[in-house]
């Protein structure tokens, strides 16, 4: 059954406070394969001009996963059928990057639903501020419900 | 740092196996079975366990952090996922092959760069593109 457009405009629940952590930053790096100083040691960050180490451009992609798309397939209402959903496209703006300390919280929308050929199209604007409200990461991303 | 449109950035080649993608999966909480068990891939239809397109986008992204020196200085980055990179159970696993050129420097000090990522020789990454403060 195709997804409902009416569900275009709908925005969930702010999360939870996520904070990100230095170790969660060095396990995703190092799970990338990635021994850039800036990800794993506070004082090559501080002399870089963070106040603390900063996260790989794609960690964001924990957040997005953990309450985007969860918020999504949680939703019974949308009726997503989570087996048959594969990653079309993800694009990141940042307006800096994300660092150890921050406590933040991601707003998720529904930007956009099409049907073509039977495949549902989902595109997803995820906010990811900190507590505060300042804007960390714009997160866009289309989603694929394959037929 | 001097940079003009067409520079092409130093390449690099990352080899994934099926214990890289065990570890991507827990660190980025994505514990979908495609990218680890055999059968549950090939069930829905895929030719074996695929690596994450996350994963391939986060490998992709190097060749612009490791350049770039701080990766706080990259804006933007996004690709679309238009072919999947199969992973075998061996020790070889699967080689991602990421070069990227510069293809606009901009009068505020920012630039686009093209990412190309390659897998069995053909493009796995689409429009992968990130904007970048040049230092």
């Amino acid at each position: 059954m195709p997804l409902d457009p009416s569900f275009v405009g709908h925005t969930y629940p702010r999360s939870e406070t996520y904070e990100v952590g230095r170790a969660k930053i060095r396990e995703f790096a190092e799970a990338i394969g990635d021994d850039h100083p800036l990800y794993r040691d506070v004082a090559a960050a501080q002399a870089a001009g963070h106040p603390d180490v900063i996260a790989p451009p794609t960690f964001a992609t924990i957040l997005f996963g953990k309450y985007s798309m969860g918020a999504i397939v949680d939703d019974p209402e949308l009726g997503l059928n989570y087996d048959r959903l594969v990653h079309g496209d993800m694009n990141f703006a940042y307006a800096r990057p994300l660092r150890a300390g921050d406590r933040v919280t991601v707003t998720t929308h529904i930007a956009q639903i099409d049907t073509r050929m039977g495949n549902d199209f989902l595109t997803i604007r995820a906010e990811i501020d900190t507590e505060d409200g300042e804007r960390v990461i714009t997160a866009l991303s289309q989603l694929v419900v394959r037929a | 740092m001097t940079v003009e449109a067409g520079f092409e950035l130093p390449p690099i080649d990352v080899r994934v196996t099926r214990a890289d993608l065990v570890r991507y999966a827990g660190a980025s909480l994505d514990f979908n079975p495609i990218h680890w068990n055999e059968q549950v891939a090939t069930e829905v239809g895929l030719p074996g366990v695929i690596a994450h397109g996350m994963f391939t986008m986060a490998l992709a992204g190097r060749i612009v952090t490791d350049w770039l020196g701080d990766p706080g200085a990259v804006l933007e980055y996004g690709s679309r996922f238009i072919r999947p990179v199969v992973v075998p159970g061996d020790a070889d696993g699967a080689l991602v092959e990421v070069t990227a050129k510069v293809r606009e420097v901009r009068e505020d000090g920012t630039a686009r760069v093209d990412i190309t990522a390659k897998f069995d020789g053909k493009a796995v990454l689409g429009k992968a593109v990130a904007i970048v403060r040049l230092p």
